[in-house]
């Protein structure tokens, strides 16, 4: 496999586009990403388009048609909230391979006022178990795996909710996060209950937006720029045999799989991580992650964020975005989008949220029934 | 001469792994699966293999028992419309060593407590619905033990 890097990114401001078609979202942060690379279409050998809602619209054809069709390899990618990185790591490998020497990866997601993610439509509502038979929907889901941590550690709701505290005093200084507002702790615990212990401000807000990556191998990455992103591990896990996976989701085991392979990969441990861009799409996610991605011991997940650790200028900073919390989740975009965010700060272009002397970081997305990939970028 | 025809009315199950005797509700509906005959992991329902160890031949069908207790739980306010909210929305682990998400009931969902990790549950089976051609659906709810 040889080095690949990362040339150019671009990431939309998440939010709600209701006038625009979720090509055009894709196409913008194409146009954008290439001009970032300095390169056009026509340097582009492969693209890996990620969007999950319209996964059989064939978005990366129409993509090509809107900005360019030169008559190249496209895959549609859908991996769940893991579809943008998927879409990455596809691009990724097709240049380590040999096989082509500039990629893109591009993830686009329009989601309207989706309102309760998971829910089915169409057959007879008769035998839909939702609400009859416990919850199959993100939030319950997600407070579930939230509560499994109170059950082994006493982890309070109080500690997870400080989670969504930091995501949104970090999303104020991103100027493409949705939301850019503080939540005060008062404020997340007396919000409207989601699903216990879950909280409105500890939910991720569903929207619109697109993120776009431009990867080449690294002899054609030095004729394009002077700081090149190296990629220096592209993980994929999906969750093995578990007893109560799939009743009772195990987004843990998949994520710990992902973290060692990419760890091993990329010669580091988590100590030597700058920043985190990890999957926030419940307050209750990240806490399990801090342990899952190694940053802290199994049950100290509590104390790291009491003690402030993943605080933008903390021990590890997580989710200087916003995360999903703050930044969005457009479904097919984030896993792109938190890859260019640590691009951005790798090569020292933040603004304000910057982290200091960023060096190394670890992009992480769960894809629910499951998948998870990590990233690890390196300047 | 006009014929009157009588459709029999069925009572079906709202998920496959739950059975409906012929003489139900006198005889009561039961969780059912398969179970591996080589590692002996269990699953809920019809298999066409062992996900655990991947062998097509071993499975034998099981019937599992009504009893088991809270192993996490959720309390959910913001649901389908028309269902009631907030309700307790947990993973029971039964005594025969699968799970089940199901509602618990017997719980105050205002009031959701820790003390709730290991209560003992039991299920009990109701009419929640008719389908599109006028048959009962019946789904599972546990109880709360005391």
């Amino acid at each position: 496999m040889r080095d690949v890097a990362v040339v150019g990114v671009h990431m939309l401001k998440f939010g709600r586009y209701p006038d625009k078609d979720v090509v055009q979202l894709a196409s913008e942060t194409t146009i954008a990403a290439l001009k970032d690379a300095g390169c056009s279409i026509k340097d582009i050998e492969l693209v890996a388009s990620g969007n999950l809602y319209q996964s059989n619209a064939m978005i990366g054809q129409r993509l090509m048609k809107e900005i360019g069709a030169t008559g190249i390899p496209v895959i549609n990618v859908a991996n769940a909230c893991a579809t943008g990185s998927t879409a990455f790591r596809e691009a990724y490998y097709s240049v380590a391979s040999g096989a082509y020497d500039t990629a893109l990866a591009v993830g686009s997601e329009q989601m309207g006022k989706m309102g309760l993610l998971g829910a089915g439509g169409g057959g007879d509502r008769a035998y839909s178990t939702e609400g009859i038979m416990g919850t199959g929907l993100m939030p319950g889901v997600f407070g579930q795996a939230g509560v499994e941590h109170m059950r082994k550690y006493g982890t309070t709701q109080e500690q997870i909710a400080k989670i969504a505290v930091k995501n949104h005093e970090h999303g104020v200084l991103n100027p493409n996060a949705q939301y850019r507002k503080e939540t005060p702790l008062e404020d997340v615990l007396n919000a409207r209950v989601i699903a216990w212990p879950n909280t409105l401000y500890m939910c991720c807000p569903t929207g619109d937006g697109a993120s776009a990556a431009v990867l080449m191998s690294a002899e054609k990455a030095k004729k394009y720029t002077t700081k090149p992103v190296w990629v220096a591990a592209s993980i994929l896990t999906s969750d093995p045999y578990q007893e109560r996976n799939p009743t009772m989701f195990d987004i843990n085991t998949v994520t710990r799989n992902a973290a060692k392979q990419a760890y091993e990969t990329a010669a580091i441990g988590p100590e030597d991580l700058d920043m985190v861009e990890l999957h926030d799409c419940f307050a209750t996610a990240e806490l399990l992650h801090y342990e899952n991605l190694g940053l802290c011991g199994d049950g100290e997940a509590g104390k790291l964020i009491d003690d402030k650790e993943t605080y933008n200028g903390g021990k590890i900073p997580v989710n200087v975005s916003g995360g999903l919390l703050s930044k969005g989740h457009p479904l097919g975009a984030t896993g792109v989008a938190n890859i260019t965010e640590i691009v951005w700060h790798l090569r020292e272009e933040a603004g304000d949220r910057q982290v200091k002397g960023a060096k190394t970081g670890l992009a992480h997305v769960i894809g629910l029934g499951s998948a998870c990939t990590i990233n690890v970028l390196k300047r | 001469m006009a014929q009157e025809t009588t459709t029999e009315k069925k009572t079906n199950p709202i998920v496959k792994f739950l059975r409906i005797p012929e003489k139900y509700p006198e005889e009561a509906a039961y969780f059912w699966g398969m179970q591996c005959g080589g590692c002996e992991a269990k699953f809920l329902g019809a298999r066409l293999a062992c996900g655990k160890c991947g062998e097509t031949d071993k499975l034998s069908e099981v019937k599992f028992g009504d009893e088991g207790e809270i192993y996490v739980f959720s309390v959910v306010h913001q649901t389908v419309p028309g269902l009631e909210a907030p309700y307790v929305g947990a993973i029971i682990d039964l005594d025969d060593g699968v799970s089940i998400r199901a509602n618990v009931y017997g719980l105050d969902p205002e009031k959701p407590d820790t003390n709730w990790f290991g209560k003992r549950v039991k299920m009990f089976t109701e009419v929640t619905a008719q389908d599109r051609e006028g048959n009962d659906v019946v789904a599972a709810k546990f109880k709360v033990q005391e």
